[in-house]
């Protein structure tokens, strides 16, 4: 039981900030770009939010297996195919909990607007100078929101892992995974404990996320 | 720094589209004092401001400033490496910093030889000392924009770009700020391009004008001629003035006056109008003046009696008539408008090059001491 706990949160761990450094050019791309392509890319980003999470596990197991051209390549630069490992894993859960991570932090780039970017023009400051020292700061709750969320929808995946990482312990046996294992076998105790974990689990991210937003408020003035 | 050996001041002209509005402008700036972008609403004052500093770009443009081309056919600076401080119409703060974060934004991001504006002596010169440590929510729309102008000081700018800094706030923010808009004004060194609708705000900072309309530039040069130009819309405003520089000759504390010589004659000014040989700017209302016909009259409550001569003059709507007058026996001196009836003129057989006298029945002194 504890194998699955740790084994999840560090997959949670792994994944939120690779999460967060992806989805930031991606959402500010969105937030800025004039381009006609924005809401195509969009709607991509956030297709793993409606699609069912066995439709984008069986497309990653058959783009990552050992037969595609990514397959492949992982073999030749990891020694193995994705699919049924950790790694697998990580990507996985990145591509999945992208629209919770882009989404929140394109708001949060929207809100801020032109005009505190052309002010830190007029003040010297490059574009990558204003990008870190003004953007970014503005945008903080909308990072932690992010943040936040990745953490915990990875937490909470079921669907994706079974189709990619199957249920091997200490590899991929994540704590969802985990809880349908106990009741499949009867061991409803085991199940219990860890299901009302994820209830608390879920609660206290759910609040977290909501003091954020009211956090969010004072860029609003 | 080193004082320039002559300011040569800003060379622009813009042409493009932006949406459905087209833009053509060309204008000077001289190298001192406030120029302002005078028009109405959407005539494209903000757009000339912001192709200034390069935040827009259009089509075809070309900039220079002090002799440094920023933009022709070929090159265009980037806004982060044109040197010019610009105030937006809302102060636009930057939230997560404080006040003096706010100020040092564009100060750290200046090399050090380049600093002429001391932190300390913009504080001083704006009031800031005690907003320093406040963080910037708690701030007055007053003191916000205050602290927006020492921001754009403190980058060090060759040229200084304000777009309505006042539009925003209420009357008494205004009032709170004007005074330090005439010390900038004052003692800054460097040109300013000063965007407005209101003309009183033009009246008492400006020295040069930049007349816009519907993308266009009317006419451009010393604000005091374009006043009282006859050829352009401005005295047919119902609040068209004079701005006539005076020099101060002496006080009379006894009335409450003081004595300014202005080019072609002296006027008596309400209020104590500051030391001998100090200037200040006298605003007379077109219709404050009247004329009289031959010799000097006697007799009269008005104080301010000046020779003057007929040098133009325009009907305004059917009852009134502006009269353009050149103060002095021998009108070489300022311009002044005066607002009389049509019937007058015509019953006075007024006519273009007569001798007259102006009866100004009020003069306003309108910049602070």
């Amino acid at each position: 039981m504890w194998e699955a706990i740790w084994l999840t949160l560090q997959l949670a761990g792994v994944t939120t900030p690779i999460l967060i450094l992806v989805s930031t050019p991606i959402a500010w791309w969105l937030a800025r770009s004039r381009s006609r392509w924005t809401e195509v890319i969009g709607a991509l980003v956030t297709l793993p939010l409606v699609l069912p999470p066995t439709v984008l596990g069986f497309y990653l197991l058959i783009a990552l297996g050992p037969n595609s051209p990514l397959g492949q390549a992982s073999i030749a630069v990891f020694g193995q195919a994705l699919p049924f490992s950790f790694e697998g894993l990580v990507v996985a859960s990145v591509i999945y909990s992208l629209p919770f991570a882009v989404q929140p932090i394109r708001n949060a780039f929207q809100v801020i607007g032109d005009r505190p970017l052309e002010v830190a023009a007029t003040l010297r400051a490059s574009p990558w100078d204003s990008f870190v020292s003004v953007a970014l700061p503005l945008a903080r709750p909308g990072f932690l929101t992010a943040a936040v969320l990745g953490f915990a929808h990875t937490v909470g995946e079921f669907g994706v892992i079974l189709m990619i990482g199957g249920n091997i312990p200490g590899e991929t046996k994540v704590l969802s995974i985990a809880i349908y294992d106990y009741v499949e076998t009867l061991q409803w105790a085991k199940a219990h404990i860890l299901a009302a974990g994820m209830v608390v689990f879920a609660f206290l991210v759910i609040l977290a996320v909501n003091l954020t937003d009211k956090h969010l408020g004072w860029l609003r003035r | 720094m080193a004082p320039a050996l002559r300011p040569l001041g800003l060379s622009a002209a813009f042409t493009g589209r932006l949406g459905g509005f087209s833009l053509d402008v060309r204008f000077e700036v001289p190298g001192r004092g406030v120029t302002a972008l005078f028009g109405p609403s959407g005539c494209g004052k903000t757009t000339v401001l912001r192709c200034v500093a390069g935040l827009t770009r259009l089509e075809t443009g070309s900039l220079s400033v002090d002799g440094v081309v920023w933009q022709d056919g070929r090159h265009f600076v980037p806004p982060y490496r044109r040197p010019v401080g610009y105030v937006f119409q809302e102060a636009s703060l930057f939230p997560h910093l404080s006040v003096t974060g706010n100020l040092r934004f564009g100060l750290r991001r200046t090399k050090a030889p380049e600093r002429p504006v001391a932190f300390a002596d913009v504080v001083d010169l704006l009031g800031l000392a005690r907003l320093l440590d406040r963080p910037v929510a708690g701030l007055s729309g007053g003191e916000r924009q205050r602290v927006a102008i020492g921001r754009a000081l403190l980058s060090q700018p060759r040229l200084l770009l304000m777009d309505e800094p006042l539009s925003a706030l209420d009357r008494v923010s205004k009032d709170e700020i004007v005074p330090y808009l005439e010390a900038l004004h004052a003692t800054l060194e460097i040109p300013v391009l000063y965007v407005s609708h209101d003309l009183a705000e033009v009246e008492r900072l400006a020295d040069t004008l930049v007349l816009m309309d519907q993308g266009r530039v009317q006419a451009s040069g010393p604000l005091a001629r374009l006043l009282s130009d006859p050829a352009l819309p401005l005295y047919r405003r119902p609040d068209a003035a004079s701005v006539i520089e005076a020099t101060v000759i002496a006080e009379d504390p006894g009335y409450g006056l003081s004595l300014v010589r202005v080019t072609g004659g002296t006027l008596f000014v309400p209020g104590r109008a500051g030391g001998h040989g100090s200037r200040r700017r006298l605003r007379i209302a077109a219709s404050d003046v009247s004329l009289w016909r031959g010799g000097a009259p006697s007799g009269s409550s008005i104080l301010n009696v000046l020779p003057a001569r007929i040098t133009a003059a325009e009907p305004l709507g059917v009852s009134a008539m502006s009269v353009f007058l050149a103060l002095g026996g021998d009108a070489d001196g300022e311009a002044l408008i005066a607002r009389i009836t049509r019937k007058s003129w015509d019953e006075l057989g007024f006519w273009l090059g007569d001798k007259v006298h102006a009866m100004i029945k009020s003069v306003a002194l309108i910049d602070e001491p």
